[in-house]
């Protein structure tokens, strides 16, 4: 098989000028998205017949958390694909990820327990599906760790992503804790191969938001790359041509 | 040479290496005394309490001495240049550590087991877990050390590793933990805990299929620095 356009796309000058031309429209589509999913959830939605309206919480809380997870699996992915095929970008895009993610888990981990105050009388219980999160919280501080104390610039890409990979292991046991362990937390909201056990009023409303999380962590991403191709390319006569027209 | 021969070769290089640096073995295991015995002096002497956090306890001093000796697992080799040796042999890289991390086991986690019974009787560990307490912590310590390792490997360059690498090990050893504590208190409560051991059995067969391949890795990046 000709691998020549994988490498193509691997190639900092040419993701630099075409993500240019992917971020406008990104922008506007997680802008709009957000928009409508939060005001949507937040103000039209149906209140829950249990949980009354603290449960609208959801529409922040179940997009970071699925984020926070979406992204370690994408930074283990690009550590992946910059180990086996040496690909500078792939090593920026696992780095850009990182703080990105750690965010998101902050974030789930935050509006969890601001729902849990309300619903389950505790601000933190040592719930598995809450005691992984945090583990996953850990798991990105180390990998931002280990990044920093190396200074070579490949080494510390090798080194995080073998870190990156090891750390999958915990990914399966977020995603089933609920599942394997009958605790505190409610079993996941959404399933691929399942019926939704929701209503379509609050259903639909969540994935518009759950797309517009995906928008938004897109131009976020985009944004943190393309500072960093042009950090680390810095001395490439392409960059100090794109410079010039700003000065 | 043929890998058995490589392996044992192995084994009694670092078995003898380590016996040259008896402190080394000897002060995570005062460290893991100590810091069992902080926790009556710290929270209560009172034989009940005592006996409810005793699991948890042996376990998480047990963690904190293996973390300790991590830090000196491949920081010889890798001062006197034997690492670099190592992974120029022609025997797999990953089956040398294999081996290594078989010695660090031999004289942290195996040696700990041995004070485990005096440590049961000072907390006044119920008499019912005192099996399960040996054999989480048999099943367990190995994949401390393995864990330990791949940490071990990526921070072997750096000055200042130590506490980079509890960051970067910790996470990964708290199923263990959860597993292993887990078992102990199920049968301090006359429950089965039959499940927690096999889960650490699993973990611990996965540990020794796939860490090897990751320490191996990780030292070969920190090799080319």
């Amino acid at each position: 098989m000709n691998w020549t356009w994988f490498h193509r796309l691997g190639s900092p000058k040419w993701f630099f000028e075409q993500s240019s031309k992917w971020l406008p429209w990104l922008a506007w589509a997680s802008i709009g998205l957000l928009v409508t999913g939060v005001v949507w959830g937040l103000a039209f939605a149906p209140p829950d017949y249990l949980q009354g309206n603290s449960y609208r919480i959801i529409f922040i809380h179940v997009p970071s958390a699925f984020l926070a997870q979406a992204c370690y699996v994408t930074m283990a992915i690009a550590g992946a694909v910059g180990l086996i095929w040496k690909m500078k970008l792939a090593d920026m895009a696992a780095k850009c990820c990182a703080p990105i993610g750690a965010s998101f888990t902050i974030l789930a981990l935050l509006t969890g327990a601001i729902w849990g105050k309300p619903t389950w009388g505790t601000w933190w219980e040592w719930d598995a599906r809450l005691t992984s999160m945090l583990i996953l919280l850990f798991l990105y501080l180390g990998f931002i760790a280990l990044e920093n104390a190396i200074d070579n610039v490949q080494t510390a890409a090798k080194a995080c992503a073998v870190l990156a990979l090891v750390g999958l292991v915990n990914i399966p046991i977020i995603k089933y804790s609920v599942e394997w362990w009958n605790t505190l937390h409610q079993p996941a909201t959404l399933k691929l191969t399942e019926k939704p056990s929701m209503a379509p009023e609050m259903l639909i409303p969540l994935l518009v938001c759950i797309a517009g999380f995906y928008c938004f962590f897109l131009v976020v991403f985009l944004y943190r790359l393309r500072n960093e191709i042009l950090w680390r390319e810095r001395r490439t006569q392409w960059v100090r041509l794109w410079m010039k027209r700003f000065q | 040479m043929g890998l058995l021969s490589a392996f044992q070769l192995m084994v009694k290089r670092d078995l003898l290496l380590a016996f040259r640096r008896r402190a080394e073995i000897i002060n995570p295991l005062i460290f893991f005394l100590l810091v069992a015995t902080l926790f009556p002096l710290g929270i209560t002497p009172e034989r009940k309490v005592l006996a409810l956090i005793a699991p948890g306890v042996i376990w998480v001093a047990a963690l904190l001495a293996v973390m300790l000796s991590l830090d000196q697992l491949f920081k010889h080799d890798y001062d006197d240049g034997s690492l670099n040796l190592l992974v120029l042999s022609p025997v797999p890289l990953f089956w040398l550590v294999l081996a290594k991390v078989l010695v660090h086991w031999l004289v942290t986690g195996a040696l700990l087991l041995l004070l485990v019974p005096i440590l049961s009787l000072m907390l006044h560990l119920p008499e019912a877990a005192w099996w399960p307490m040996l054999a989480s912590l048999l099943l367990g310590t190995p994949l401390l050390s393995l864990i330990g390792a791949i940490g071990a490997a990526l921070t072997v360059g750096l000055k200042k590793g130590g506490v980079l690498l509890s960051l970067l090990v910790l996470p990964l050893n708290i199923p263990v933990l959860i597993f292993g504590s887990g078992a102990v208190i199920a049968a301090t409560q006359a429950l089965p805990y039959a499940a927690q051991l096999l889960w650490l059995a699993v973990l611990l067969v996965l540990g020794i299929t796939l860490a090897p391949f990751a320490i191996a890795a990780g030292l070969r990046i920190s090799v080319s620095e």
